[in-house]
């Protein structure tokens, strides 16, 4: 084992492995975190949490974190790259770890454009390969970016994001590949909508026998209405949402178009977890966190392994 | 070249503000090829800003004058029997040219009618895109001739973020996936191996995290 985390004793146990996701307040309060993480705790093994997702202003990942070690749940400290230098973010990760904090994902973050401070300046001092490469260089080298020697240095399991659903499809396993050499440990990847496209995605990888060297956690979104479904379609980059599943979503009524939305999910992981290579769930149920224990009960995820 | 775009009339206006006479100067370098400081358009500002003044009521005496290079004292120097007779010099050049002209005369108010953009090429007839942005350490032997510094819209140095679709950047269906643009060059190439080379992190010093630069050579001394 390279680290504590509870994420990858879960994966080295070779069941799948559930993650959640608490998306931190936009205000000071921290009963907003506290809520969601009490209905995530004993249906996951970790619970991301999210670092200014969308490039909206929010309560930090870092303190939000320390709350759900606070509540005996296991962070998964997101980290974007757009936001913070690499002496900010090698100091957060030194802090995090200092408080429990063992499990991370190193992401570069959506564009400054989609939120509410445009004219923020991007930092993007490192990439989220680079970050990976220097959160491995903190635990295995002992080490920080630029060379010192760091005294009892923080010994995080690394994640990071992928997207097979972005263009050019045929550097999608490049990409990843380009990761494990970096030194990720664990992948999430984007929302699966489109299966067939997430299994090809999966050949290429398995083919090049990546899923031997990383564990790679499916993400799953469910979709609370037929105008939820048209919006993943056409706004947000990088989501691939097949026209059938927004007709089956428009095909219920209205008052009925969440159950359809959770019926989706579980069908979608009950595919996905046949398909090779994938070693658990990444369930971004987005303020929805309430559904998370029926999703993974009925998947048949539940009870969660304990490590 | 150093693109550039004029300012809006009213905040170039603002600027001169309570002024009489003003020198314009333009420059026949980068911002003549990209048609927004040379010789033609200090003559087009020159008349706007005569006009504008009329409509207020205003009299305002406008010296044209348009210098090879705004950027070298030799030229700027061409300005110095001008100096005293105007209350401004208002600059066509780049912010170079502009703080050139400061640097030379200490007491004379110097004021930008351009806003300096960025290092580009032009795509086309009024099309200008940027290209580099002076990292002072160049990666395009890496990447194929195309910088994903510059052309990046998070400079990503190992490949295309999650966003990117049909060959184009999240931020805008305007904007080509500079990542999408490199794999494509590494296929014509055939390098595509090369991508999995992981570009460690940067060392920023040689670009604005070392400071103002200089360069000195000792052998042109």
């Amino acid at each position: 084992m390279k680290t504590e985390s509870v994420l990858e004793k879960v994966f080295a146990t070779g069941e799948l492995a559930v993650t959640g996701e608490c998306g931190p307040p936009r205000g000071a309060l921290p009963d907003v975190v506290k809520n969601k993480a009490a209905m995530l705790k004993g249906y996951v093994d970790a619970v991301n949490v999210t670092d200014n997702q969308t490039a909206m202003v929010r309560m930090s990942s870092f303190a939000a974190s320390v709350f759900l070690r606070q509540m005996d749940l296991h962070p998964v400290f997101q980290m974007v790259t757009r936001d913070r230098n690499r002496l900010a973010m090698q100091s957060d990760i030194l802090g995090a770890y200092s408080h429990g904090i063992n499990t991370m994902l190193c992401l570069s973050g959506d564009h400054t454009q989609f939120g509410d401070h445009a004219m923020a300046a991007n930092v993007h001092d490192l990439d989220s390969v680079q970050l990976i490469q220097t959160v491995r260089g903190m635990r295995d080298e002992g080490r920080f970016q630029g060379g010192a020697e760091i005294k009892n240095p923080p010994k995080m399991f690394i994640g990071a994001a992928a997207n097979p659903f972005a263009d050019p499809f045929e550097l999608r396993v490049a990409r990843l590949a380009k990761k494990v050499k970096a030194g990720v440990d664990f992948i999430q990847t984007q929302c699966i909508y489109n299966i067939d496209k997430f299994e090809t995605w999966m050949e290429g990888v398995c083919k090049r026998g990546l899923h031997e060297e990383v564990y790679i956690m499916a993400g799953i979104t469910p979709m609370k209405s037929a105008g939820m479904a048209r919006y993943m379609k056409k706004k947000v980059p990088g989501m691939d949402v097949p026209d059938e599943l927004v007709k089956r979503m428009e095909g219920v009524p209205k008052e009925k178009q969440a159950q359809e939305g959770i019926d989706i999910c579980v069908e979608s992981i009950e595919r996905l977890r046949e398909v090779e290579g994938v070693s658990g769930f990444h369930i971004m149920a987005i303020e929805w966190e309430e559904k998370v224990p029926e999703i993974v009960q009925r998947a048949g995820l539940y009870p969660r392994p304990q490590v | 070249m150093i693109t550039a775009e004029r300012k809006p009339m009213d905040e170039i206006m603002e600027s001169i503000d309570g002024c009489g006479r003003i020198l314009l100067v333009g420059c026949n370098e980068c911002v003549t090829v990209c048609a927004a400081g040379g010789r033609k358009e200090v003559a087009l500002l020159a008349s706007a800003l005569q006009m504008a003044s009329m409509k207020k009521g205003r009299a305002l005496d406008v010296r044209e004058m348009t210098l090879e290079r705004q950027c070298d004292p030799e030229y700027v120097e061409e300005l110095a029997p001008h100096i005293g007779q105007v209350d401004a010099v208002l600059s066509m050049a780049c912010g170079c040219g502009v703080q050139e002209i400061a640097r030379r005369f200490k007491t004379t108010r110097v004021f930008p009618a351009l806003n300096t953009t960025f290092m580009g090429a032009s795509e086309g007839p009024g099309i200008w895109a940027e290209r580099c942005q002076g990292c002072g350490d160049c990666l395009l032997g890496l990447t194929g001739g195309i910088c994903p510094i510059a052309r990046c819209a998070k400079r990503l140095m190992n490949g295309p973020c999650g966003g990117s679709g049909n060959g184009k950047c999240e931020i805008s269906d305007d904007v080509d996936c500079a990542w999408h643009l490199i794999w494509e060059r590494m296929k014509e190439l055939g390098i595509e191996d090369r991508y999995e080379d992981v570009i460690s992190a940067k060392d920023w010093r040689t670009g604005r995290g070392g400071g103002p630069r200089r360069i000195v050579r000792e052998d042109l001394k």
